[in-house]
């Protein structure tokens, strides 16, 4: 588990604060297809793969409840489903520790997916009268695609801006364990054998 | 110290998730002005200048990606617009057409009432056929025996008589024009009524035709309106055009005051734009 820095703290409020206005002044407002890309569920996710499951959770919960606010949306909701993709993405990171270059992808599809369905119904829980019609499973659809096309970009971008504050990311560490010989698996064979 | 690592990541798990719900139930629980919805106008009162310049910084990206856009939606658009242009172009001759209509036959309608030709029974019918060849300058109507029309019955548009019936149908008459080789309408000319007969001075010629047989003597001149006589020159009898009816204007006048004197006219009507037109099924009165 990633230890939350003050470092790294700061950095995941920047992080937060300009994804949430970029999101609302921007991103929000360039239609494709007919719906938008949503960054806050990347945002959460590539944190929640980078940071872990604690940081991961906490920033989905920040994030979500400043969307809240700047949205002037009920409070809570957003916070309450971008804390369980954050805290599910740091899970996995945890877990698994998957290395393809294509898991953001599929884990920002995942995410995407997971809060589009979780938002539904806990608007439809909160007495929404809004009948589930093709247009809103369309949107839905949409906004999946676009996200999941916008992932991997993301996802490098969140991790270029916290690498400085991540003493163990773990490719790195083993990026660096190769490039200076003597901890390779291969090499320690090479070695027992002589 | 893992149990201790799972401990803390879960009670912060909890604590954040009850939060939420607290927040959530807080929130929709509390009207309007409560302090939830203070602290979230707030906040977004302090955030707006941030969102506007944020919005306007970012004004160019949006713009590019709406270029882009617009670019994909324009080309998904274009053939769209393509029928909606056809279709409106179709609507707008069609409106253009059915205004001339009026126009026409509202001109019609004036005509008749100036020359009081109510009472011949005219049946107003649209030219459904005109004849492809300068030999045979005769139009097809969609006005038949079954609508009174008989042959010889004069033809008129709404400017002046044009022709008559030479053949009729049960629901179509042809109607020969008074360009047609074969026309002779008694007419007469200038203030004292100078008579002639008019027909057309050539084959296929739509604006000239020639009063002949006008006394070298007759007081006409250029410019004088040419209308039917009433009645035929031999036996005085009345003739199948109506008195008065417009026939064209005088325009020149060759070998004036002799013996082989050509009074040329131009039509009033144009033969070659004939929409509408009326067979006057009485042109001797009610009676007839």
């Amino acid at each position: 588990m990633t230890v939350l820095t003050p470092q790294l703290l700061a950095r995941l409020a920047v992080l937060g604060v300009l994804g949430v206005v970029v999101q609302t002044a921007a991103i929000s407002q360039l239609p494709i297809a007919g719906a938008n890309a949503d960054l806050s569920p990347l945002l959460v996710m590539a944190v929640g793969l980078l940071c872990g499951s604690l940081a991961g959770g906490t920033f989905g919960f920040g994030v979500g409840l400043f969307a809240d606010v700047v949205s002037l949306q009920t409070l809570g909701v957003s916070s309450l489903v971008l804390l369980g993709v954050g805290y599910g993405a740091g899970r996995l990171r945890e877990a698994r520790d998957p290395e393809g270059t294509l898991v953001p992808i599929a884990v920002g599809a995942a995410a995407t997916l997971a809060f589009g369905i979780a938002f539904a119904l806990i608007q439809f829980l909160l007495g929404v009268d809004a009948p589930v019609s093709w247009a809103l499973l369309r949107q839905l659809l949409a906004t999946l695609v676009i996200n999941t096309l916008v992932a991997l970009p993301t996802y490098a971008l969140v991790r270029r801006c916290l690498q400085p504050a991540l003493p163990d990311d773990p490719r790195r560490r083993r990026r660096r364990a190769y490039t200076t010989g003597g901890l390779s698996p291969l090499s320690r064979g090479v070695e027992i054998r002589r | 110290m893992y149990d201790k690592t799972v401990r803390r990541r879960r009670a912060v798990l909890g604590l954040l998730v009850a939060c939420s719900l607290i927040l959530l139930t807080a929130y929709f629980g509390e009207t309007g002005s409560g302090a939830l919805h203070g602290v979230q106008r707030g906040t977004s009162e302090i955030l707006n200048p941030v969102q506007e310049g944020a919005s306007r910084a970012l004004k160019p990206i949006r713009d590019l990606f709406g270029w882009f856009g617009d670019t994909i939606a324009a080309k998904g658009q274009v053939e769209e617009l393509r029928r909606e242009r056809d279709r409106l172009r179709s609507e707008v001759l069609d409106n253009e057409v059915a205004s001339a209509d009026y126009d026409r036959l509202s001109n019609l309608l004036q005509l008749d009432g100036a020359l009081g030709l109510k009472d011949l029974g005219p049946q107003t019918g649209r030219v459904i056929f005109q004849s492809p060849t300068v030999w045979y300058a005769t139009i097809r109507v969609d006005k038949g025996s079954d609508d009174g029309v008989r042959l010889l019955q004069p033809v008129i548009n709404e400017e002046a008589l044009i022709g008559r019936v030479t053949e009729v149908f049960g629901g179509s008459a042809q109607v020969t024009l008074l360009t047609d080789t074969t026309t002779k309408v008694p007419a007469r000319a200038g203030p004292r009524g100078e008579f002639g007969i008019v027909e057309p001075s050539s084959a296929g010629n739509p604006t000239d035709l020639v009063m002949n047989f006008t006394k070298p003597g007759a007081k006409i001149s250029v410019g004088d309106r040419v209308v039917t006589r009433g009645t035929e020159p031999e036996d005085r009898q009345q003739s199948l055009y109506p008195v008065g009816l417009p026939i064209g204007q005088i325009k020149r006048i060759d070998n004036e005051g002799t013996d082989t004197q050509e009074v040329h006219l131009r039509p009033f009507a144009d033969m070659r734009s004939l929409d509408f037109v009326q067979i006057l099924t009485k042109p001797r009165g009610p009676s007839s």
